[in-house]
């Protein structure tokens, strides 16, 4: 199967990534760089975290509107499964493969810990290694976390079975509204997250919670 | 020509920059001082002199890319 990254100028969380992938899927992922305007056939686009372009204008905005990103909406198109992490979700917000945007954290800290997750959908190629209502233990590292959309668009979210993540009610880093910590598209193979699950793959880390996103979407890419 | 871009948040949208900035105002005496919004300001140089034709094309970047519509609003002066 192949797995690609894509990184921009400013994305940190780029190799951590293809750790997390390559211990998942035993082959390394490809890494694209920003400039590149045509992807290989691929069965998975990770968008890294990160400060893709230093954050200008708006997390997330100038990568979203940067050659690679046509590329990955096409493959997005084609059904190929995209998930953005951190400033990958602030991309696929800005790109409008997601609705909503990311802003400013409520509290205005940069804030970087361990939250308290709860599975809500799990029907989608991400979610096969989780249950829904599992609680699971992931780090975020952000300043622009904070969750909004319309309620139009929140009740659609709820009612369509995107919200993927929820923040326990106790642990809301960042204002986000909801409590939402990560969304679906329609289609379900798309998904945008603050929290890292590519942090949480080894007991080093202090918590393997997030690698069954991976290892559940080889089984889940395989079948 | 010049076209001055004002990118502000939307009435509803909460602004916690707004926000913090009124306390501090507050905090050094400044009384009086309702709601604080925070925005951005953009000026771009256009090689362009029909008014409308400029309006046109930095409204266009502006939904493309100079703000998010989803959160914010923006205003377009032009001059010379």
């Amino acid at each position: 199967m192949k797995t690609a990254v894509i990184v921009f100028p400013g994305s940190n969380c780029d190799r951590d990534a293809a750790v997390a992938l390559e211990a998942a899927f035993g082959t390394a992922p490809a890494m694209i760089w920003h400039r590149d305007n045509t992807l290989p056939n691929l069965d998975l686009i990770l968008l890294p975290g990160g400060f893709s372009y230093g954050d200008y204008l708006r997390s997330g905005a100038i990568a979203a509107r940067s050659p690679v990103l046509r590329a990955v909406k096409e493959q997005a198109d084609r059904g190929v499964p995209v998930i953005g992490i951190c400033n990958g979700f602030q991309v696929l917000t800005e790109s409008g493969l997601l609705p909503g945007v990311l802003m400013r954290n409520a509290g205005l800290k940069y804030v970087c810990r361990d939250v308290d997750l709860v599975v809500e959908s799990t029907a989608s190629p991400f979610m096969r290694g989780y249950k829904a209502g599992q609680r699971i233990t992931v780090p975020v590292a952000h300043h622009d976390g904070n969750y909004f959309a319309d309620d139009a668009t929140l009740d659609r979210l709820e009612g369509d079975g995107r919200v993927a993540f929820r923040y326990a009610a106790h642990d809301n880093p960042n204002g986000s509204a909801r409590n939402i910590a990560g969304i679906l598209n329609e289609r379900g193979n798309v998904l945008g997250m603050m929290p890292h699950p590519e942090r949480a793959i080894d007991p080093k880390h202090c918590g393997t919670d997030g690698k069954a996103m991976f290892t559940g979407l080889v089984e889940a890419l395989a079948a | 020509m010049k076209a001055k871009v004002h990118v502000t948040l939307k009435n509803g949208v909460l602004d916690p920059q707004g926000k913090a900035i009124g306390h501090a105002l507050e905090s050094l005496g400044f009384n009086g001082v309702g709601d604080v919004r925070q925005g951005k300001f953009i000026e771009l140089d256009l090689d362009e002199s029909d008014p409308d034709k400029a309006r046109a094309r930095v409204g266009e970047m502006c939904e493309k890319l100079l703000a998010n519509t989803v959160i914010e609003n923006y205003s377009i002066d032009l001059e010379g």
